[in-house]
């Protein structure tokens, strides 16, 4: 069942868009049709320079309107998730003495130059996010939080040391992509080392999904608004799984299906 | 207006303590150096540039008489010792020649011992005269010129960060053509965590741009002739932190820049630096601020990205508190300590506006003569760059209502990308309406003294009595040890750097700290 979409400003499948960016020309007439001739070329219609204005010498702000008239069938994207029933504090603790019947060992930190901790702290350590208490909080897991600024290297040593169940990483800046950098040298260096296949390596930060760490060769992705909750029953359910024990969460099929030009059938990104 | 519901007598107490805290660590201070203040002397007395594979002569100097074994005597003895032995070859050599057999040197008569030094001393007083003779050029051209919007407004604070000086010389000219009043080049990641400050400009940089000395100068002097054509002052600031402290002041001051980001914990704490390395960085680095008077701005907003905010207001003022002793214990005064705070509490409450407030007010009044220095939310930024915006607006009404010295308009697309040229332009163009549109606001409005601010304020400070209770009774080091700021343990053992610092021996010689001390 196709259930084509567009954006949707005032009417619906109207298709209006907003945009801002700025021109490095100074502010004029000229600057203004400049706007809206970016915005044509990017395939929209009904042009609308809202603002036009000096930003400084050299350069032009702006804001457009317009309408795109491409659609995409919302039925036929498909974003692969993490699936499973999620168990409350006392209850995890549990059945991880039940099921595993140990402490699970988890090792984090934030790798590379990053030095944000605010993630990796709002996982493992004892506080937790949004009343949601940390790893280090659950009698059931040992969560060791090497902070920030770790190597790599030294970030799996520690692991293969402490027999880690699972490795969290942790990236908050992006630039150029530096955090797929650090994820795959870590990620390599695991190989190295013989315990990729055996550990649970996952990713997260403000910028990561679960598409994007699987791609990039992690178990999974955590994204912002993860709880340590969510982190610690996705840990149980795939140890039980490596165990033989439960089925798998279910996954489904990666990859997003580009957005194609309504009517043409022509890839969008091809047409400019 | 900003009102203070806090008695004096707990403040003078809070005071008290700070400083037993602080004056066990200068103790310490006072018995070492470290690799980064005697690299520092060596550039105060003129080794600039770099030798093989591009290290910086001082590092390379001052490596050696680290690995001989005698830098507890001083940089600036060994220079002196080897330039006399080796007279006419380049001092890299020179000092070469000496730190491969320190022994073997010829020894000197006590008379030539106090030549030498005295002769040192002299280098360094010239030295010190043309570092003051260029603060003066940079004093000079703020005199002429108007600063800051109006008398009393917040200084707008923006960053740039390409990576690239020449672009970031561009982004900041647009900035200071909106109404910009400092300009702040990130730099680039973990530079802090180089134990050399890079050589030369710089076109290559992740999430921000090398602080170098030539990037200072070309950026300066971009400042300057735009300072010019507006009339009116743009500051320059960069950060000294990390593994170089002292050297950065060094350039900082040299190339005429006005603030340096520079705390006496922030590195300890936030980038596992070993903490009597930072002590004694930090006192050097300050010690040529305070001469060179470079507004710094202590890094009390970190506290409270990391932990909550709310829970934590009062680690922000027993922390500034004990940032004001070392920076007094260094010689500087009230009017150059910029004390940072933020505002970060978790947007989703309420009365966060009246909370934010309260703090504000109370580390304007705790320091009445120091500007302070105001930082944007960063902990709750989404993506969302509309809501961005309204939310520093916020802040930017605290700030002009409370008169922040220093506000740094936004982090608009925190742990995204460094801002965009759009995103400081609708920054400035919004805080420039906020400051305009609540110009008197503060002087109209006083609050009740029973009321949530009041409260708010009272709470905060008497937890920040009880942990300088704490602080003062085990030692800084050990309250370091138990986490009891950012929400971070270190030991005095642990972190970077420690390596690097050296007990001075009885005949260490440092010219330059005699003069910065008053003591020559």
């Amino acid at each position: 069942m196709k259930q084509p979409i567009r954006p949707y400003g005032d009417r619906k499948d109207d298709g209006v868009i907003q945009l801002s960016f700025v021109l490095p020309v100074p502010a004029s007439e000229k600057a203004k049709e400049a706007a809206a001739t970016v915005a044509k070329k990017l395939g929209l219609s009904h042009v609308l320079v809202a603002c036009m204005e000096k930003a400084g010498e050299d350069y032009s702000f702006c804001v457009v309107y317009g309408r795109t008239h491409m659609q995409l069938d919302y039925a036929a994207i498909e974003v692969p998730t993490v699936v499973h029933r999620k168990h409350g504090f006392d209850e995890l603790n549990e059945v991880i003495q039940r099921d595993v019947g140990r402490r699970i060992v988890v090792v984090g930190a934030c790798i590379g130059t990053d030095s944000h901790t605010t993630g990796i702290d709002a996982i493992m350590n004892m506080k937790g996010f949004a009343g949601d208490y940390g790893l280090e909080r659950y009698p059931l897991f040992r969560a060791i939080n090497l902070g920030s600024q770790v190597e790599p290297a030294a970030l799996v040593a520690r692991a293969k040391a402490e027999n880690a169940d699972a490795v969290l990483v942790s990236k908050v800046v992006t630039q150029r992509d530096v955090h797929k950098e650090d994820a795959r040298a870590l990620l390599d260096i695991a190989r190295a080392e013989g315990i990729f296949e055996k550990t649970l390596f996952l990713f997260g930060g403000p910028r990561v999904d679960h598409k994007t760490a699987l791609e990039l060769g992690f178990d999974a992705g955590f994204g912002p608004g993860t709880k340590p909750s969510d982190v610690a029953n996705y840990i149980y359910y795939r140890l039980l799984e490596r165990a033989g024990k439960a089925p798998p969460p279910q996954q489904t099929a990666h990859g997003t299906q580009d957005a194609t030009v309504a009517g043409t059938g022509e890839k969008l990104g091809d047409t400019l | 207006m900003a009102q203070l519901f806090v008695e004096a007598s707990k403040i003078a107490r809070a005071r008290e303590l700070a400083q037993s805290a602080a004056r066990e660590v200068q103790a310490f201070i006072d018995r070492h150096t470290t690799v980064s203040i005697e690299r520092t002397v060596l550039r105060l007395l003129g080794i600039s540039g770099t030798g093989t594979r591009g290290a910086p002569l001082a590092n390379l100097m001052v490596d050696r008489l680290r690995e001989a074994k005698v830098l507890h005597r001083g940089a600036a003895y060994w220079l002196g010792r080897a330039l006399r032995a080796s007279p006419g070859k380049d001092p890299l050599h020179a000092i070469e020649r000496v730190a491969a057999h320190p022994e073997k040197a010829p020894p000197l008569t006590a008379a030539e011992e106090v030549q030498l030094r005295e002769e040192m001393r002299a280098e360094s007083r010239s030295a010190i005269r043309e570092l003051q003779s260029r603060i003066e050029q940079r004093e000079e051209l703020k005199r002429s010129l108007r600063v800051g919007s109006f008398e009393g407004a917040p200084w707008k604070y923006v960053i740039v960060a390409t990576g690239n000086i020449h672009d970031d010389v561009e982004q900041a000219r647009a900035a200071a053509q909106q109404g910009a009043d400092v300009i702040a080049v990130i730099r680039s990641t973990a530079q802090s965590l180089l134990d050399y400050v890079p050589d030369g400009a710089t076109t290559e940089g992740y999430g921000g741009t090398y602080a170098t000395q030539e990037n200072f100068r070309i950026m300066r002097e971009a400042l300057d002739a735009e300072s010019r054509k507006l009339s009116r002052y743009l500051h320059l600031t960069n950060y000294s932190s990390g593994l170089c402290m002292p050297e950065i002041a060094f350039m900082a001051a040299y190339e005429r820049l006005d603030m340096l980001l520079n705390d006496a914990m922030y590195g300890i704490l936030f980038r596992d630096i070993n903490m009597k390395r930072t002590f004694c960085d930090q006192y050097f680095s300050r010690r040529i601020c305070g001469s060179a008077k470079i507004i710094i701005n202590t890094g009390e907003d970190n506290y409270i990205t990391t932990a909550d905010a709310d829970e934590a207001a009062h680690t922000v003022i027993a922390s500034q508190l004990i940032n004001e002793t070392f920076a007094h214990l260094a010689g500087m005064k009230d009017e150059w300590i910029g004390f940072g705070h933020s505002f970060e509490i978790d947007p989703a409450r309420e009365d966060t506006l009246l909370r934010e407030l309260a703090m504000a007010m109370m580390v304007r009044e705790l320091f009445p003569r120091s500007p302070i220095k105001y930082m944007p939310p960063t902990k709750h930024k989404e993506g969302d760059i509309f809501f961005s915006h309204a939310y520093d607006v916020m802040a930017d009404l605290v700030a002009v209502t409370t008169r922040q010295g220093i506000q740094l308009l936004g982090m608009m697309t925190e742990a995204m990308h460094n801002p965009f040229l759009m995103d400081r332009y609708v920054a400035l163009k919004s805080a420039g309406y906020v400051y305009r549109a609540a110009r008197h606001l503060g002087e109209e409005i006083s609050f009740r003294p029973d009321g949530i601010v009041a409260r708010r304020q009272q709470e905060v400070f008497d937890k920040a009595l009880h942990l300088l209770e704490e602080v003062a009774r085990d030692g800084m080091m050990a309250a370091i040890g138990k986490a009891r700021f950012g929400d971070t343990a270190r030991t005095p053992e642990g972190g970077k750097g420690l390596e690097g610092v050296i007990e001075r021996g009885a005949d260490y010689f440092n010219p330059f700290l005699e003069i910065l001390e008053g003591k020559a």
